[in-house]
């Protein structure tokens, strides 16, 4: 069971896409003016990398060293063509919103790299958490910095006029989410640096008591 | 006459792939620490974009099209790029060693840059914004892909050029590495906003 709870907690937090590993950066910082982008592309992105992880961890023993490659980058192209077709007919406004950026999802770095780093050497159980929970990861970093850029650049939530007259609107156009990314990445590494630190501080402390205890 | 002029215009400051669409953020932010790889990517990128137009334009317009499978678009042009890359890295290391010591290490990178995918996406798209009346061609198509390479390779130089500068000084720890390169994007991304006022 531990194993399971390892891999959540590396996709979610501790191996963060967004935050701590800085992949998939281009639809980041593209769709994080708006926070109904940001969350539908993060959600698309958990469908593919969930399904092609599964895909690519059930052929691992069929698809040869060599030309690994290639395979994945057709498996990820065929199921970014059959999520485009789903989102066309189905959620139309979604479609549009994300653009240009939905095809590109097949030339984004977590899914290939997640392929390449987990899913061709694991089982298709803990792939599918892994692409699960690495999705999610990037999930909710994409939102969280989607709804600061909307709150503060256009004064709305998810489409909804919150007020007028005060936005910054520098926030709504690519400097902004590149300074608003930037200054999350940091914020995220400090915080998660202060954990380790505080976590190692009481392992060492507990291993001098547990001495001393032997000692005494 | 005035498409061109809108077409470079476009691709090189209104529309420039990092600081208004964010395309081709990996290279920007990972090969920018020397001015000489920046040039160096830059050129490959520019290289692979305007061949890689080149085979799927017509393949779209004229193959593709007429057959009706338009829809398998993304899968056929990742290949084509995909195997494109492939044939310029070996024959730029069998025509020029030296070239192929210097340019080499990229090449592999570009089958996963967003900006080729991209500009052989955009051009299949709508295009009236930037070429106005003027009908779509693989002229067209071929000018904007290359322009679009010239305007990322400008971007990534000054970026280069900045983060060589800032060696010189000393930040945060908090801030050091990404987070340090991406408020200097900010910076030249807002230096670009002044074009945006541009009107062809």
């Amino acid at each position: 069971m531990n194993k399971y709870k390892k891999i959540t907690l590396d996709g979610l937090i501790f191996q963060n896409p967004t935050f701590m590993l800085v992949l998939g950066t281009c639809p980041t910082l593209g769709l994080i003016s708006s926070a109904f982008s940001a969350m539908g592309m993060g959600l698309t992105v958990v469908v593919i990398l969930t399904l092609s992880n599964i895909l690519i961890s059930a052929l691992r023993k069929v698809i040869p060293n060599e030309v690994r490659i290639p395979c994945y980058i057709v498996i990820i192209a065929t199921l970014v063509t059959f999520v485009r077709m789903f989102l066309e007919k189905l959620v139309p406004n979604l479609y549009d919103a994300l653009g240009g950026f939905l095809v590109l999802i097949v030339v984004n770095c977590i899914i290939l790299g997640r392929a390449e780093a987990f899913a061709n050497k694991h089982t298709v159980l803990e792939s599918a958490l892994d692409g699960v929970s690495t999705g999610l990861g990037f999930t909710a970093a994409l939102t969280f910095m989607g709804v600061i850029c909307e709150v503060l650049g256009s004064g709305s939530l998810f489409g909804f006029k919150l007020w007028d007259g005060f936005t910054i609107g520098m926030l709504a156009t690519p400097a902004g989410a590149f300074l608003v990314y930037g200054l999350c990445i940091a914020g995220f590494t400090s915080v998660i640096d202060a954990f380790m630190r505080a976590k190692k501080v009481k392992a060492n402390k507990l291993a001098r008591e547990n001495l001393l205890r032997e000692a005494a | 006459m005035g498409t061109i002029i809108g077409i470079v215009l476009a691709a090189v400051l209104t529309q420039n792939f990092i600081t208004a669409k964010t395309y081709g953020i990996c290279p920007f932010l990972g090969v920018s620490k020397k001015t000489s790889s920046a040039v160096g990517m830059g050129i490959a990128v520019t290289i692979v974009m305007v061949l890689a137009t080149l085979v799927t334009y017509p393949v779209y317009e004229y193959v593709m099209v007429p057959l009706g499978i338009d829809f398998l678009e993304i899968i056929f042009f990742i290949f084509i790029i995909a195997s494109l890359v492939q044939m310029l890295e070996k024959i730029i290391q069998k025509l020029s060693p030296t070239l192929y010591n210097a340019m080499g290490i990229y090449l592999p990178l570009i089958t996963t840059n967003c900006a080729v995918l991209g500009v052989t996406e955009l051009v299949i798209g709508d295009m009236s914004s930037i070429i106005g009346t003027a009908s779509m061609n693989i002229g067209w198509a071929a000018l904007y892909a290359l322009f679009s390479g010239l305007g990322f390779m400008f971007v990534m130089v000054i970026m280069s050029g900045m983060r060589e500068k800032l060696n010189c000084y000393k930040v945060g720890k908090a801030i050091a590495g990404f987070p340090i390169s991406m408020i200097t994007a900010c910076f030249i991304c807002m230096a670009f906003m002044v074009f945006t006022y541009i009107q062809v």
